[in-house]
């Protein structure tokens, strides 16, 4: 039982959060000081990686076991095939 | 460390991601839409994504960020036993919603006394691309407010059972549940956040 229950403490918590506050402030910087075309694939990276921390702290995906694991992978592949061949359509047309 | 766990734990938990990946798949359609469409118009995308209110944006990004923060905290406190601060933890997360949408509220407020909204004299007469943006916008942001909505009440119908014992320290799969339906509404904010505010 004791794999289905993980106790993630405050603190860990806080720092995922204030992680969070960090990359918020990174990717508004990023924004306003328009660095070129760059910045849109790196306030969507920024994106990636909140994400991510959210996801796996918050979520408790890095404490849960093989299925749901492979099941969020299976949902974002499934995604990304579903992004990827649009843009060879609308991309090359 | 643990105490007895519900029996359909591992099963009400498997059914509650299952339901947020058709979430995703939901929000990446929209997602997608946008990609496709800024693609095919890309100037009337930057005028238009220019009009947002990135301070709105910035604020309720830091509420959301805050508030699904409070509800993991819930979790741990309620693995703990610690069923005031539960309640009290709940109670910021719901706050956090409410403040969200009141933000909103005045977000909308001011865009529609601008004459921005979908099929709005000044949208129609404005190139198609804009008119496009800002449909996207409605309907992604409304979508997601929807999900503030729902997952605050969700949220304070756990807070309820929480307050009446029927959600403790050997079952609380609801709050778990509850608590990761918040995360997800988290997530698709902080992709929301950088495509309508940020990147135009």
């Amino acid at each position: 039982m004791s794999e289905q229950q993980h106790i993630v403490s405050y603190g860990k918590l806080t720092a995922i959060w204030l992680g969070l506050l960090a990359l918020t402030a990174l990717t508004v910087w990023v924004a306003r000081h328009n660095v070129g075309i760059g910045h849109v694939w790196g306030s969507l990276a920024i994106a990636v990686v909140k994400g991510g921390l959210v996801i796996a702290f918050f979520m408790h995906m890095k404490y849960e076991g093989r299925l749901l694991r492979w099941l969020l992978f299976f949902a974002l592949s499934v995604l990304a095939i579903f992004i990827g061949f649009t843009f060879f359509d609308v991309l090359y047309r | 460390m643990s105490g007895p766990l519900h029996k359909d734990y591992a099963g009400a938990k498997l059914g509650m991601w299952l339901f947020l990946f058709t979430e995703l798949l939901l929000f990446g359609g929209l997602f997608l839409l946008y990609a496709a469409y800024l693609a095919r118009y890309p100037r009337e995308f930057g005028t238009a994504g220019g009009q947002m209110h990135l301070g709105f944006g910035t604020l309720n990004t830091v509420i959301l960020i805050t508030s699904s923060l409070l509800v993991a905290m819930a979790v741990t406190a309620i693995q703990r036993n610690a069923r005031r601060m539960v309640l009290w933890l709940l109670g910021g997360t719901v706050l956090c919603a409410a403040v969200f949408l009141f933000n909103k509220y005045l977000e909308w407020s001011d865009e529609i006394g601008k004459g921005i909204y979908p099929n709005s004299p000044k949208l129609v007469a404005a190139p198609p691309g804009e008119s496009v943006f800002f449909s996207l916008y409605y309907l992604t942001v409304g979508l997601h407010g929807l999900h503030v909505l729902i997952g605050g009440t969700l949220l304070t119908l756990v807070a309820v059972r929480v307050q009446r014992g029927t959600i403790h320290a050997g079952d609380y799969v609801l709050l778990e549940n509850g608590a990761l339906y918040w995360h997800l509404v988290d997530l698709v904010w902080i992709f929301i956040f950088p495509l309508y505010y940020l990147i135009l």
